[in-house]
């Protein structure tokens, strides 16, 4: 080595050499032999600084109570009763010896959580907006002291309600005390439910499984009011609402762990290191056990660096590149050679071999067919029960057609016990009728969407039909193979001439010019998929995530991404199948969380609603969507949506009682159900009469009416205004009243609504109350009228779950609420008991009627054969509830009681049990374990009852009454199973039927859940979680109409739209629609581009955009992402201030010029909200927006479907999204010089 | 030989993320607060990008780290210790607080406390050093994935260094993270630049740190450090850095930045060492040579005459125990996986990175080649997104040779591991071509990849 062969190594020169020799007696430490160095041991005294600041008194385990999917457990740590910092836990249970494992779990927003604890933005005590808390005072004085009729005075008083109405937003909060700020807030509400009625209050907090207990105890108490919760999922466009039309399923989804086993992982639209922080791991080490990883992205975000190829496919255009895949892996996998595997696992466990009616279209040259509707069996004469549910295949054997075990048919009736499972039996599904003696080849036309406008097409193309019954039919499969443009010899029609043929669609050349992915690269990565899951049986798995599922058209986005993990039989196998994770949904404990938090111990049903519609016509939205609905119709459609808005169909989903619709009726319901008794009639014929006299009528057909207005909202947990509110600037001006920067002109007469009435003046502030608990002021906050002080997730007792891991762990309080804050049990509970103190002689008791859509896993699924609509308005058929008309229930609530139920478990929870997803549980032991374990309630209207008086007493029931946590309901509820299926299951959670895992096992570890009928996998034997697995495995049915996974959808809507099957639709063309410049060109607005809205990496949401070590680590406040060449065209550089401009609103940020974002699209980063760093714009001469004030709501007409099989409502389950990535913008460069 | 033990670190950069996690648990636990708000012990740096302090690794610049003579003597960069004295109360080279950032926070008080007003309230940015308002222009990780990039990138050093044309085209962006913490030198240079003395290695574990009574802040050991881990405390006029969290170390718990370091990348491990021979080993002539230098500095613990040499050296034998099932000894030794950073810095570094394996099939597929078949896998590393030369010029001081080893055993494992996973018969010939057996190759996957907590520390 050089190293040895050079002479003498020696520092410096000899001079110095000598010097320092002299010296080194001086130091302390000792000095090397060669002078380099010193070393030192012992005295340390001088490093005590360290030591100290290392030191601390305890280490509390928490969580954070955010919707990342994280549900990361912590050590908080805590000094002279000073939290100081945190740190991740690390003692999660073992994976397994041959896995990494699940620790640590963290990242570096939940890392810096301890900063709001002491931090200036902290909520310290109750504020009421000054101008409010004093009219309340002298209204009160003049009206002697009635907190009730002082509120009345106020809202009832034109000039008084405008006066805080006006000043929300603008500063000006003083402090209040709690019991006057909760008394208040309890005087608004009594106010509200005796004036207008309980459905006119709403609450809104998302996601219960970041704090369910937290969640519940306000969800409880809107339940015990009668008051709607808002939906979530939908609303947050989380929900793909692919997974209620292909699995009947909300979402469910591998834990990561399972990334773990996949062998072929491609990344669609999830930026794994930057939203999956603590997962991103598996993916990382999965690739070193030989993981190939596929990355689609339109920028080169981080998870592309582990990515072995990465296909930048245009924002929104996902669903060409996935449909080129599918044609190949149709071609390749199942035409040119069959693959056992694959066709085996889909005539097992897809809709693929069941046929479908062919109807004949009127054509000029020659006949043509169109796809109709599943035969059924009623189709082919069959009277059986439920004969109009029971879909039919042809069996390869006999040749003729069956009703194989497992559909609709058999899942609620008499009949169908023991006989609702997937077994075959004898049966033979035959695929396709190509090569059946019987079948000739027909044209069908197909919609067809991909020219930019999106305006819809058809194309000709064949498949093999064959008579049956009278009615010419063909097979799922074979459709599908028209659909993607894949033929076989003989079949009419125009077909691609191959992969390289680009006017077809379905084609990977066809795709390259929508998506810009080089055709031979989507070919090659769709046969490798395939490839993969033949090989390793099904071990192929695609990641998808917001990147996709934020588009109006998500949901056949994500059907194209789900035809290719179902097609190659990755769906129900551990490694395989989807995963999309977008909101921590999972609430692993779910009966008892639902018990606890719909209060459906004490009164059932409690209102949902759908928070997308509930929005949109409570911010006007409606009111500036000039959108036809006749524009996303299919030209083989029968034009039911031309001339029809949003709004329309709103109101028609409604009236048929698809979806719930709270506010229901113009009449306080309170009121109309009194006006029933007196009436003496039954409710329904009641309800119909007043609305043929026009007396009645639905409040979603009227929403500017003042009857009609919602007028109390509580939000907590959330931050509303600054995260999810697409289209802010609507909601400031009309729900809130506050200032806006709302650009777009309303819609011209001719574009309005049908069925809804239009009222020239628009409200403005239609709430009465704005009531929000929060630890840090938000958005929401500053435009709240009033603002309690919330406990931080490290103050409190809550338990945590979510789909990314197996665990259920708990919160604990580090130190107590410091200065007044409070958690929200405590805050929920003051207001339950001052709530029922103010109801005593102005609400006692009263009876409610409650309008209640048709629900999912019930009987109500079977409402409306064939998913032919049937509108008793237009259609001179009855009205007839839980038919074509929501159910009408009516509710007796003692409103002096609530306090006393909040804090009990009621009676229906023994005499009902609970029931999810149509499996009812008897809970006579966990409620008899529950008095025993958390005491009785002595005295009260809860007097004798298992006590649920605190938040620890809470989580403990939420973990007694849910199988996942309590194995001997697990095993009940498999039973109980058992007996509809008729396939063994209960022997998935024996393992652990004497385990109750307590509120203690969650307090000392994270605790790994029990295999239970509330969930479709298995973790039975410690095996990783992957949906769907039991009902592969155990052949238990899917809840759809055929008990399989549904390519095909028939309902009338679904066909309207031209989306039987998969389809690829673009992005919505704001140009055509709202007049918006042409992407790219540039005019006096600037630049116009592609507007996205991605997750963060330096918050969750809108939490921690604000923290300071999150802004110390990036650009310190709004920033905007754009590529150079956009930053070219209209002058901008790194860093300069700019304006994003739209006609939904205006926004002020810094711009962030990188080559890794492309030509023609920006990001602004979602949640980034407007109390930090926005100054005011120069455009409106307002402050800058959040990243929504340039988003607006789009209602696409399919999410609103219900009645019918797996297209029924559930809550968060199905409902229209809040889709908001659509959007354009125009971006310039703006003065330099900020005000603020 | 005069054993010595060094505690040492690896990052596998091929796993990380680039969360920042533990930048943000450091910053927690060891900088929050008044005096070095600006001061991140740990951070996470993108590249290509300026690094921060920006520019740092410019040592023409910023003359830190050691260089040789004409004569072949080691020298500090800044100027030999006389110079030091002899300069010593003249304003050492060192970055201004621009080069690091000027410190803010915001007025959030206003949210709250804001009267009646026309506009919404809002927080407006003000330093944290002066207490004005002010624009932010720049952060310890200003430049992000990317975000300035191309405009900032092009005064990466390293990028100069390897005169490659920034890449500017969105089809061929590349980035990587690059965490760092201070390197616990074996011949640090902040030591020798300190006029007080005041700058230590712990005798036993060979951490580095500032005697926070001995400091008099001259600020040298700033100029000192090429890597910029030393940093001067505004307030209390003292020079602090990462103390390889010896208050956690000593009993037995990792560091806060490796234990919370949730893309699992951080082995903390002790190497044994001969520190007669570390000067010899810095002095290496070629900068090429410097890599192999310092392996051969260090002892292989399971030699038993090492061993005896450990325990005359009063090394306790579970110290030498944990140098034998050490990670750090294993990466660095026995898979040869991980590389000194800058080892051109001369200062012997003892945190080492396992480069990046970027996507390397991207280039070879566009032919319709699957770069996962073996036969084709070494010809992909030199495909690879990420410049070789730039690894190199950060690790091997631009010796592209042992970078692409790395990445070709890296790519090895995967291809070999490929067949376990799917069931299919091995190829030995796989982990033959990178001169590893199957049992070596399957130990390095189980270290690398199942990575279980008792096996990274």
């Amino acid at each position: 080595m050089n190293s040895r062969e050079h002479p003498v190594a020696a520092l410096d020169d000899p001079l110095t050499e000598a010097l320092l020799r002299a010296g080194r007696h001086l130091r302390p430490g000792v000095v090397s032999a060669d002078l380099r160095t010193i070393t030192r041991e012992g005295g340390r005294e001088a490093d005590s600084f360290y030591r100290d600041r290392w030191s601390y008194d305890k280490v509390v385990r928490s969580t954070h109570g955010v919707n990342c999917t994280g549900s990361c457990s912590w050590k908080v740590y805590v000094k002279d009763g000073i939290i100081t910092w945190e740190s991740q836990q690390t003692d999660y249970p073992t994976v397994g010896p041959d896995s990494p494992e699940y620790e640590p779990r963290g990242c570096p927003r939940g890392a810096a959580f301890s900063w709001y604890t002491y931090s200036p933005t902290r909520v310290r005590y109750p504020y009421v907006r000054g101008v409010l808390l004093q009219l309340y005072r002298e209204a009160k004085a003049r009206n002697n002291g009635d907190p009730v009729a002082a509120w009345a005075e106020i809202v009832g008083t034109p000039q008084l309600r405008e006066r805080y109405v006006k000043a929300r937003g603008s500063g000006g909060f003083v402090r209040a005390h709690w019991d006057e700020a909760v008394e208040l807030a309890a005087a608004a509400q009594v106010h509200t439910i005796r004036t207008w009625g309980p459905d006119r209050m709403a609450g809104f907090s998302p996601i219960p499984a970041m704090s369910m207990v937290s969640h519940g105890v306000g969800a409880r108490y809107h339940a015990l009011l009668g008051a709607p919760m808002l939906s979530f999922y939908d609303w947050y466009a989380d929900l793909p609402v692919a997974s209620p039309q292909v699995f009947g399923d909300q979402t469910d989804v591998p834990e990561s762990g399972d990334w773990w086993n996949s062998s072929y992982l491609i990344m669609w639209g999830s930026n794994l290191p930057v939203t999956r922080t603590p997962d991103a791991h598996w993916m990382v080490e999965a690739r070193y056990r030989g993981q190939k990883v596929i990355a689609v992205s339109p920028d080169y975000a981080d998870n592309v660096k582990f990515a072995d190829e990465w296909l930048p496919a245009q924002p929104g255009t996902d669903a060409a590149l996935a449909m080129a895949m599918g044609h190949v892996v149709l071609k390749e996998f199942f035409v040119d050679r069959q693959t056992q595997y694959f066709h085996d696992y889909v005539t097992r466990f897809t809709d693929l071999p069941f046929l479908v009616t062919l109807d004949e279209l009127d054509e000029q040259d020659g006949q043509a067919y169109t796809a109709g509707k599943f035969v059924t069996s009623a189709d082919l004469g069959g009277t059986e029960e439920n004969a109009a549910f029971k879909t039919v295949l042809l069996d390869r054997t006999t040749r003729q057609p069956v009703v194989p075990n497992g559909t609709l048919g058999d899942r609620f009736g008499d009949a169908g016990v023991g006989r609702w499972n997937l077994k075959l039996g004898d049966v033979s599904p035959q695929l396709s009728l190509y090569g059946d003696a019987d079948a000739e080849p027909v044209q069908v036309l197909l919609p067809r969407f991909d020219e930019p406008s999106g305006a819809g097409a058809t194309m000709r193309r064949g498949v093999p039909a064959r008579r049956i019954g009278g009615r010419l039919v063909t097979t799922v499969f074979d459709l599908l193979l028209a659909n993607y443009g894949v033929g076989r010899d003989g079949l009419p029609g125009d077909w691609p001439s191959g992969y390289d043929d680009p006017s077809q669609p379905g084609t990977p050349a066809w795709q390259e010019e929508i998506t810009s992915v080089p055709a031979a690269a989507a070919a090659r990565i769709g046969r490798e998929f395939a490839e993969n899951a033949a090989e390793s049986q099904g071990r192929s798995m695609i990641v998808m995530g917001a990147g996709t599922n934020h588009y109006f058209h998500s949901d056949t986005i994500y059907r194209t991404f789900l035809a290719l993990v179902t097609l190659t039989g990755c769906q129900g196998v551990n490694g395989g199948g989807w995963a999309h994770y977008v909101g921590q949904e999972k609430v692993r404990p779910l009966t008892g969380y639902s018990m606890y938090a719909a209060a459906s111990d004490w009164s059932r049903p409690p209102r949902t609603m759908i928070g997308t519609a509930f929005f949109y016509l409570a911010t006007d939205q409606w009111r500036y969507d000039q959108a036809d609905n006749g524009h996303l119709a299919s030209p083989l459609g029968t034009g039911r949506f031309a001339g029809r808005t949003a709004a329309d169909l709103i109101a028609t989903s409604a009236r048929l009682g698809w979806m719930p619709s709270y506010p229901t009726f113009n009449w306080n319901p309170l009121e109309l159900a009194d006006a029933i008794e007196r009436s003496g009639e039954q409710p329904a014929d009641f309800v119909r009469a007043e609305l043929g006299s026009g007396k009645l009528g639905f409040a979603c057909e009227d929403p500017d009416a003042e009857a009609n207005w919602p007028r109390v909202l509580t939000v907590w947990r959330s931050n509303l205004l600054g995260s999810s509110a697409k289209g802010d600037e609507y909601f400031l001006k009309h729900l809130i009243g506050a200032q806006d920067s709302l650009r777009a002109e309303e819609a011209a007469p001719d574009a309005r609504p049908a069925d809804v009435r239009w009222r020239d003046e628009a409200p403005a502030g239609k709430l009465d109350l704005l009531l929000t608990m929060d630890f840090r002021m938000t958005s929401t906050t500053l435009f709240s009228d009033i603002v309690l002080p919330a406990a931080t997730w490290y103050e409190k007792h809550d338990l945590s779950s979510t789909d990314m891991h197996p665990f259920v762990h708990a919160f604990n309080p580090a130190i107590p609420p410091p200065w007044q804050t409070r958690t929200d049990f405590d805050t929920f509970h003051a207001l339950a008991k001052r709530f029922s103190e103010l109801a005593a002689g102005r609400l006692d008791t009263r009876t409610d009627l409650v309008a209640v859509p048709l629900m999912h896993d019930t009987a109500d699924a079977m409402a409306t054969p064939h998913g032919m609509v049937r509108d008793w308005r237009d259609d001179g058929v009855d009205a007839v509830p839980g038919v074509n008309f929501p159910k009408l229930v009516l509710v007796e609530r003692d409103y002096t009681a609530v306090a006393g139920k909040l804090g009990a478990l009621g009676p229906l929870a023994d005499s009902l049990g609970a029931t999810t997803k149509g499996i009812t549980f008897d809970l006579t032991k966990p409620i008899s374990y529950l008095g025993a374990k958390n005491g009785l309630v002595r005295g009260g209207a809860g007097a004798g009852r298992p006590a649920l008086g605190t938040d620890a007493q809470a989580c403990e029931a939420i973990l007694a009454m849910s199988g996942t946590t309590n194995g001997q309901l697990a095993v009940a509820g498999y039973h109980s199973l058992e007996q509809r299926t008729g396939v063994q299951l209960a022997d998935l959670a024996a393992e652990h039927e004497g385990k109750q895992i307590t509120f203690a096992d969650t307090q000392a570890r994270p605790t790994p859940v029990i295999t239970s009928p509330e969930w479709s996998g298995s973790e039975t034997g410690g095996r990783r979680y992957s949906a769907f697995v039991v009902n592969v495995e155990r052949e238990k049915p899917w809840h759809t109409l055929t008990g399989r996974m549904h390519f095909f959808l028939d309902h009338d809507w679904m066909s309207e739209i031209g989306e039987q099957l998969p389809v690829y639709r673009p992005p919505l063309d704001m140009h055509r629609l709202f007049g918006e410049p042409q992407l790219g060109s540039v005019g006096e607005l600037g630049v116009s581009v592609r507007y996205l809205t991605p997750h963060s990496k330096w918050s969750i949401h809108s939490e921690y955009q604000d923290n300071l070590f999150m802004l110390s680590l990036s650009r310190g406040g709004p920033t905007i992402w754009m590529s150079p060449q956009d930053a070219k065209k209209v002058g901008v550089s790194d860093n300069d201030w700019i304006e994003a401009v739209n006609r939904n609103g205006v926004i002020v940020a810094r711009a962030i010029v990188s080559q890794r974002m492309p030509e023609g699209t920006v990001y602004m980063y979602h949640a980034q909200e407007r109390v930090v760093d926005v100054p005011i714009a120069e455009t409106s001469g307002k402050r800058g927006g959040i990243h929504n004030s340039g988003t607006r709501l789009f209602i696409k007409p399919s999410h609103l479907i219900g009645g019918y099989a797996q297209l029924a409502y559930a809550f968060n389950y199905l409902g229209p999204t809040g889709n908001q990535r659509d959007e354009v913008t125009m971006i310039r460069r703006r003065s330099q010089e900020v005000q603020y | 030989m005069r054993v010595m033990a060094q505690m040492s670190m690896v990052m596998n950069l091929d796993k990380c993320i680039g969360c920042h996690t533990c930048s943000v648990t450091c910053k927690q636990a060891w900088t929050n607060r008044a005096g070095v708000e600006y001061v991140w012990f740990n951070n996470v740096e993108t590249r290509p990008g300026q690094g921060y302090p920006r520019t740092y690794e410019d040592q023409e610049r910023w003359n830190g780290g050691w260089k040789l003579t004409r004569r072949g003597r080691l020298t500090l960069r800044a100027g030999g210790r006389l110079k030091k004295l002899s300069t010593i109360f003249s304003n050492p080279l060192l970055p201004n607080i621009s080069d690091y950032y000027e410190p803010w926070t915001y007025d959030y008080e206003n949210l709250i406390a804001a009267p009646a007003q026309q506009h919404i309230p809002v927080a407006q940015p003000k330093s944290l050093l002066t207490g004005r308002p002010m624009k932010v222009q720049w952060s310890a990780n200003w430049d992000d994935a990317l975000g300035g990039a191309p405009e900032l990138t092009k005064n990466d050093p390293i990028l100069a260094k390897i005169g490659e044309q920034v890449r500017t085209e969105f089809e061929n962006t590349y980035l990587f993270y690059l965490p760092r913490i201070c390197e616990h030198c074996l011949n640090p240079s902040c030591a020798a630049s300190c006029p007080s003395g005041a700058i230590y290695k712990r005798t036993e574990d060979g951490i580095v740190l500032v005697d926070q009574d001995k400091c008099r802040g001259w600020r040298m050991c700033v100029t000192g450090c090429p890597y910029k881990k030393i940093y001067f405390n505004h307030r209390t006029g003292k020079a602090e850095k990462c103390t390889f969290c010896f208050p956690r170390i000593e009993v037995g718990i990792p560091t806060v930045c490796a234990e919370t370091c949730v893309g699992r990348l951080r082995y903390i491990g002790v190497v044994l060492y001969d520190a007669d021979r570390v000067l010899e080993a810095a002095s290496t002539p070629d900068d090429h040579d410097l890599y192999a230098a310092q392996r051969s500095v260090f002892l292989d613990p399971d030699d038993p005459a090492v061993q005896r040499a450990a325990e005359e050296a009063g090394i306790p034998h579970d110290w030498v125990q944990a140098a034998q099932r050490s990670p750090i000894w294993a990466l660095i030794s026995k898979y040869q996986v991980a590389l000194p950073l800058h080892p051109e810095y001369r200062t012997m570094p003892m945190v080492w990175y396992i480069p990046p394996l970027s996507p390397v099939v991207d280039v070879l597929a566009k032919d319709g080649h699957d770069a996962e078949d073996s036969g084709n896998l070494f010809g992909a590393i030199d495909a690879l997104r990420i410049p070789i030369g730039y690894l190199a010029e950060l690790f091997t001081a631009g010796d592209p040779k042992p970078v692409r080893d790395v990445l070709a055993r890296l790519a090895a494992m995967r291809s070999y591991m490929r067949d376990v996973n799917l069931g299919r018969p091995t190829r030995p010939d796989i982990p033959d071509a990178v001169g590893m057996s199957e049992a070596e190759i399957r130990d390095m996957y189980r270290l690398l990849a199942i990575a279980k907590y008792d096996e990274r520390y």
